[in-house]
This record gives C-alpha cells, sequence and structure tokens, in this order.
C-alpha cells in the first residue's frame, strides 16, 4: 500500500509517464515526422529532376545569360553570365525599395498628419485616400498605373515639359541631374569644414541646454552655421561645383538627365500610393496613442506647441510607431516583386527568366528565397536598433 | 449665499448649435486653415470636374455590360449557371435565417444584398437572370422572417454555415465529366471561392501555428518558428510560383489542378501571417488566466479552448480582419500565374480587339469590385469591436 501512494514513490514512476521522458520522446517523434516528411519531398525531387534529366547544382550561374535586361544600375550586356544577370535584379529590386520606402513615408507621413488636422475637410479628404488606396488590391493599382495612366500619356514629340527641363512622355519621365564638376572637391572642403563647425556648436548648445537643465532645440545654432558655409562656400569656389544635365530631344528620344522607365514609375507610384495609405494609419493611430493629458500638461508647464509636439508626443509616439512601420516597409520590399506584372527587371522576374530559359527551378527559387529572407532580416534587425536607440533617448 | 449670488449671474453658454457655427470652428478657425479650406475646395473642384467630365463623355461604359458575365463567373458555362445560383441560395436563406435570429450587423448586410438583387433586376439583364435575383431576395426574406425569434435555432444555424463551405464547393464543381472543371471557374466567383478557402483553412492554421510557436516544447516551438519567419520574409507571388512549379516536382504522383494549387499557397502564406496575429493576442492574456485554469483542474487542451484562445481572439480581431481584407486583396495575384480571377478577367478583356483602350474603365470597375467586398469587411470588424466591447474591459 505504502510503495503506491503518490507522495512516497521517488525515482519510480514509470518512464511512461514521466513528463520529462515524455517530453522528450515527443519532442523526438514530432522531429522525426518532419525530417521524415523532408526527406520524402528530397527524394521525389531528385526523381523528378532526374526524369526532367536535370542534376541540382549551380554551375549554370558562370553560363553566359543571352538574355537581355531593360534597365539597372550597373552596366549589364547579354553575354555576361546568370550570376550577373541576377545581381542586376537584386540591385533593381534594391533601388525601387528604397525610392518607394522614401515616397511612401512622406506622402504617409503627410496624410496621416492631415488626418489629425482640426480641418474638416483635410481631415475627410486625408480619409478618402486612405480607405480608398488602401482597399484595392496592390497588382490592380500598378496594372491601372500602368495602362490606363503612363501608357496613356502623350508620345516623345508631344512630351508634356515642365519648366522647361523635366520631361515626361509615354517613354518615361526625364529629369535634369546634377553632374559634379572638377571644382566639386573645393566646395566639399567648405561642406566638411561647415560640418566639423556644427557639430562644435551643437555639442556647446547641447551642453549649456543640459546645464540650464531647460528644454530647447540643440542644433538652433549649428543647422544655420552650416548652410551660411555651405552657401559662402559655394559662391565662393571657383566655377559651379555642379552642372545640370538637361536632358533634351535628339533624333527620336531625349538623351540626357536621369529616366525613369514607364515600368519603374508606374510601380513606383503604385508602390509608394498604396504603402502610404498605410503609413498614414500607423502615423495617426500613433500620434493618437499618446494620451490627450500629456499634451494638457505639456501645455500647463508653457511649453509652446511646437516644443510640446517636439518634446512630448513625439517621443512616446515614435516608438509606437517604429515597429508597424517597419512591417510597411518590408511589405513594400517583398511588395516590389509585383514588378514582374509590368516587366520590370526586378529581383523576381529576372529569376523567373532564369527558372524559364536554365530549367534549373529549385536553384533559381532558393536564391531568389534566400535574396528576399536576408533583405527582409536585415531591415527588421535594423529598425529594431533604431527602435531600441529612439527609445533609450526619448525616455 | 455670496457664492449662489456668484452662479445666479452667469448667463446659460451660447449655443454652440448649428451649421454657420459649425462651418467656422471645423473650416475657418484659423487663418491658415482658411487657406487650407479654400485649396481643398478648388482642388476638389476641379478634381471631380475631370473625373465627371471623363466618366460622362469621354469614357464607354458599354464594355462593363457586355462582359458582365465574364467579370462575375468567367468562362463558367452558361448551361451550368443554375449551379452558382444554388450557391448563392444556400448562403441566402442562412445569412436570411441568421438575420431573423441575430439582426444587428447580419441583418443590415442581408438588407444590402436584397438591394444589390433588386438593382440587378433593374438592369436590363435576361429574364432568367431577373427570375434568379428575385428568387434570391424572396430567399433572404421569408427565411429572415422564420428565423425571426426562434433563438433555439442559433446553433443549428452555425452548423449550417460551417456545413455550407462543403456543400457549395460540391455545388460549384459537380461530379466528374458532367460537372464543372475548375478550370472554368472565374471572374468574382474565382476570387470569392480562393478568398474564401484562403480564410476558412488559414485561421484554424494560423491558431495552431501560433500555439505551437507559443508552446514549451523547444522543438515544435523552432519548428514552428522557422515556418512562420521564413514565409513571412519571402513575398506571396514567390510562394504562388513554388506552389505552381514545385508541388508537381515534390509530389509527382499526384494530380493537383492550378486551382488548388493556388488555394495550398495562399493558404499557407496566410496562416504564417495568421499566427502572428494570433500570438499577439496570446501574449496578451495574463499568465493567472493558465494558472487559474490549471488551479480547477483544466488539462491543456481545455485551457486553451476554453480559457485562453477565446480571451486571446477577442482581442485581435481588428488585426485578423485586416489579414483577411489582406488576403482577400492578394487573391489577385493568381492573375499573374494565369488563373482567370476578377484582375484575370480585366487583362483579358483589355487585350480583346474589341475593347481596345478601355484601360481606365474596366479597371475602374474591377477596383470598385474589390473595394466593396474590403471595405464591408472592415465595416463589419469595427462592429463586431464595438459589440464585444474590445478595449473597454
Amino acid at each position: 500500500m505504502e510503495n503506491n501512494s503518490p507522495t512516497t514513490v521517488s525515482g519510480k514512476i514509470p518512464f511512461w509517464r514521466d513528463v520529462r521522458v515524455l517530453r522528450v520522446l515527443f519532442q523526438g517523434i514530432f522531429l522525426l515526422g518532419v525530417i521524415l516528411l523532408l526527406a520524402i519531398l528530397y527524394r521525389n525531387m531528385l526523381e523528378g529532376l532526374r526524369g526532367l534529366g536535370l542534376t541540382l547544382n549551380f554551375n549554370f550561374l558562370q553560363d553566359e545569360a543571352g538574355f537581355d535586361i531593360s534597365e539597372g544600375p550597373i552596366a549589364y550586356d547579354p553575354s555576361d553570365t546568370y550570376l550577373k544577370a541576377f545581381c542586376v535584379g537584386i540591385l533593381n529590386t534594391l533601388s525601387i525599395s528604397i525610392i518607394g520606402i522614401v515616397c511612401a513615408t512622406l506622402i504617409g507621413l503627410l496624410f496621416g498628419i492631415a488626418r489629425l488636422s482640426s480641418n474638416w475637410l483635410i481631415r475627410t479628404i486625408a480619409a478618402a485616400y486612405v480607405e480608398c488606396f488602401r482597399n484595392i488590391p496592390l497588382l490592380l493599382q500598378i496594372i491601372f498605373w500602368y495602362t490606363a495612366v503612363v501608357a496613356q500619356l502623350p508620345n516623345v514629340r508631344e512630351s508634356i515639359s515642365l519648366f522647361g527641363g523635366a520631361f515626361i512622355n509615354n517613354r518615361g519621365i526625364y529629369l535634369p541631374s546634377p553632374e559634379p564638376t572638377s571644382s566639386l572637391k573645393i566646395w566639399l572642403w567648405f561642406l566638411g569644414a561647415g560640418l566639423l563647425l556644427a557639430v562644435i556648436l551643437y555639442i556647446v548648445r547641447w551642453r549649456q541646454l543640459q546645464q540650464l537643465d531647460r528644454p530647447g532645440f540643440p542644433a538652433k545654432w549649428a543647422l544655420p552655421a552650416f548652410l551660411i558655409v555651405a552657401l559662402c562656400g559655394w559662391f565662393l569656389t571657383p566655377g559651379r561645383p555642379f552642372t545640370l544635365d538637361l536632358p533634351a530631344l535628339q533624333g527620336f528620344n531625349y538623351q540626357g538627365g536621369m529616366r525613369f522607365t514607364p515600368e519603374f514609375s508606374s510601380l513606383l507610384i503604385g508602390l509608394s500610393i498604396y504603402t502610404s495609405a498605410f503609413i498614414a494609419e500607423v502615423v495617426r493611430s500613433g500620434i493618437q496613442s499618446v494620451v490627450k493629458g500629456q499634451r494638457e500638461a505639456a501645455r500647463s508647464v508653457g511649453l509652446k506647441e511646437g516644443q510640446t509636439l517636439r518634446l512630448v508626443v513625439l517621443p512616446q509616439a515614435i516608438p509606437i510607431i517604429v515597429p508597424p512601420l517597419t512591417s510597411q516597409y518590408l511589405n513594400l520590399a517583398k511588395n516590389s516583386s509585383l514588378a514582374t506584372a509590368v516587366a520590370f527587371p526586378d529581383l523576381f522576374h529576372v529569376g523567373d527568366t532564369m527558372m524559364n530559359q536554365t530549367g534549373q527551378s529549385i536553384p533559381v527559387f532558393a536564391m531568389i528565397m534566400v535574396s528576399y529572407l536576408v533583405m527582409s532580416l536585415t531591415t527588421s534587425a535594423a529598425m529594431n536598433w533604431y527602435n531600441r536607440w529612439i527609445t533609450r533617448i526619448g525616455r | 449665499m455670496e457664492d449662489q449670488e456668484l452662479t445666479q449671474e452667469i448667463k446659460p453658454p451660447v449655443s454652440t448649435k448649428g451649421p454657420g457655427r459649425w462651418l467656422k470652428e471645423n473650416l475657418f478657425n484659423t487663418w491658415y486653415n482658411t487657406l487650407l479650406t479654400c485649396l481643398a475646395l478648388v482642388f476638389l473642384f476641379f478634381a471631380f470636374k475631370g473625373f465627371l467630365t471623363w466618366a460622362f463623355t469621354e469614357a464607354e461604359w458599354d464594355v462593363i455590360p457586355a462582359n458582365f458575365r465574364l467579370f462575375m463567373v468567367g468562362s463558367y458555362p452558361k448551361e451550368q449557371i443554375w449551379r452558382v445560383w444554388n450557391a448563392i441560395y444556400i448562403l441566402s436563406v442562412l445569412m436570411g435565417l441568421s438575420a431573423g435570429l441575430w439582426g444587428g450587423l447580419i441583418f443590415r448586410f442581408a438588407v444590402a444584398l436584397s438591394g444589390v438583387w433588386f438593382i440587378s433586376a433593374l438592369l436590363p439583364v435576361e429574364l432568367s437572370t431577373r427570375g434568379w435575383c428575385l428568387g434570391a431576395i424572396a430567399m433572404i426574406a421569408v427565411s429572415f422572417f422564420l428565423g425571426r425569434g426562434r433563438t433555439g435555432l442559433r446553433p443549428w444555424i452555425l452548423g449550417g454555415w460551417i456545413l455550407s463551405f462543403p456543400v457549395i464547393m460540391v455545388v460549384l464543381r459537380g461530379f466528374g465529366e458532367n460537372g464543372v472543371l475548375t478550370s472554368n471557374w472565374g471572374g468574382l466567383l474565382l476570387t470569392l471561392i480562393l478568398a474564401v478557402v484562403g480564410i476558412v483553412v488559414s485561421f484554424p492554421l494560423g491558431v495552431f501555428l501560433a500555439l505551437c510557436r507559443q508552446s514549451n516544447l523547444p522543438a515544435i516551438r523552432w519548428v514552428s518558428t522557422t515556418y512562420i519567419e521564413t514565409v513571412r520574409g519571402v513575398p506571396l507571388i514567390t510562394i504562388l510560383f513554388m506552389g505552381n512549379v514545385l508541388i508537381p516536382i515534390f509530389m509527382p504522383g499526384l494530380d493537383i489542378n492550378q486551382v488548388l494549387r493556388m488555394m495550398i499557397g495562399i493558404t499557407f502564406f496566410s496562416a504564417a501571417y495568421m499566427a502572428e496575429n494570433v500570438r499577439g493576442g496570446l501574449q496578451g492574456v495574463p499568465s493567472g488566466q493558465h494558472e487559474a485554469a490549471q488551479a480547477v483542474g483544466l488539462n491543456y487542451a481545455q485551457t486553451t479552448l476554453f480559457i485562453v484562445l477565446p480571451q486571446a481572439l477577442r482581442s485581435v480581431i481588428p488585426a485578423i480582419v485586416g489579414q483577411f481584407i489582406a488576403l482577400f486583396k492578394d487573391t489577385s495575384l493568381v492573375s499573374i500565374i494565369g488563373l482567370i480571377d476578377l484582375l484575370g478577367v480585366a487583362k483579358s478583356v483589355i487585350a480583346n480587339p474589341d475593347w481596345l483602350g478601355l484601360q481606365a474603365e474596366v479597371y475602374l470597375f474591377a477596383a470598385v469590385i474589390y473595394f466593396v467586398f474590403c471595405y464591408a469587411m472592415s465595416y463589419a470588424s469595427q462592429d463586431i469591436e464595438t459589440d464585444l466591447g474590445v478595449g473597454k474591459h
């Protein structure tokens, strides 16, 4: 009888009732199942590949690609390797993502703040904007911009001209671009000196404010000082540091300046507008999450409107805004894969072409997935770091 | 006494009501607001003028009625269209009964849906379609009056909703060669099927993944976390392509058609996001709830099902509905793979030489349909939130 009493059994629990054993056993079986599943899939894959007469390796990357890529930040020729083609794709994805993130943030901030305006009309227009662009699929929006707007622009001969320097037609958007001249070096010295002065002034002012224990704007002296030095440098430098390269009609097309292709433009417009609607909501809810009492308290201790925003509201709102903002940035980067719908040669589109040409779907898929994963993980790591930094400053 | 005299001297405040007052407070309270208002009015005037001029003089809307069937059901054969109407009738009966039993949100949706059928019947459509539309209204109305007040029916109706899902799939597909092959499903019908299947399957899968990620068994937690983070790190289009290209390679024996492969892709993708939303809710449930449940002798399954999940899910309803909306919009990506969903139909109509140059009209029409569904979902989410008093407890 004594032996059966649960309190006195020590080390005599049968192993099939011992939770510690069961835990290990259960997890072991689970892992075994997962590995078995993967092994079956792997075996099927090898068999399937053998049926197709393919072997699983990355040697094809050194072969000549043979297809053209319409645009990219680095020079590329169809005689280059598949690896280089893939790199062009990655760079294109990166450039559209970065430019898109900047545009979406600016538009999103604007509409997020507009949604909090005391002006009913502005508030309503902003709300309509957000609801409208949030609730229509991005793919539809991108195709709409591409086929119904950008492609319908006038042809080269009848280009829309903005201020005589920028031209818009159905072959793209042409903007003047700054071209550095030989005197840029001298101006850079001025800029460096200005920056140094600004940093010193910033630190001095910051220390002063710390000692006085008063709220203030530490860059109050540094910013104007930097601007003055930079401006003086601009005029004192012999010749101008930059010349403007204006696009000009030569033959059947515009030459010179910066060109945004119709594919790039419509993708950029679609991504920026769609994501900005989400960012506007993030900004609005972040600012609204700061309780009203905080503003009132700030006003009652005598802070001005700008100080209230800078010293009380934003330090509390930004840590709330950053995490959802990060996921919107990541969404934008991932959504840039919809480029394939307008044939913009991004990572996915180039990868798709590679798959069609070589038949090596699995290695190419692995490369695409790893590229996107690396991008996502780096971005979220960077934003997490920023978030920690801003939280430490704010509190 | 002095106090009383003072209070008596205060006059009642000036009325803050009235349109003039409202205008002054909301549009013209400061000089910059006045400026903003004027600028916004000018912008709105030109925007509306431009749009209305285009819509009523330049746009050729004939393309919409001429291809309406294509937009709605794609290449679903005409002689089998009764299958779609039967599916709609099943849903109408359930909706009418629910409207009678619960009222509120679902009643409003039933009324709105009846309105849509009524307007459709007034449009110049075929006589048979008109009959089907009026029949749908009758179904909703009759079942509404049948269901009203019979609260005892509630569990049955809930069961009916769950059962309706497989039943409707069978009705739409039919059997064998006499039925309608999934390759003929298209248009809005396909979009809705993909979305509903995605939502219905990815929700339980997502809850399961979230529970696995919160498990105290490391092996399960790692596998689940790896899956969730990998899927969330890549775009949906790669998953759909993978489904399209790799499923036949990895599972050579199975003959899985393209619609099913897309359903699998969308479901697995959405489940990872759903899992993250649910995890947010799970983390919000205080540990005291677990402990209390264990103290009264509930086991893991009971604790999870009856104590933790109801609280966790309730707090993340907005996020979950947001995910449903995203999933609905994401179904449009299947048009890149080659399925003819609503967006796919829009693309094919534009490619038709008879309707060249009508991109704006066609895409605007498709956009309005997507918008209506997404907006209805977010409206429902807000309503449920208020009903459950999320954030008030």
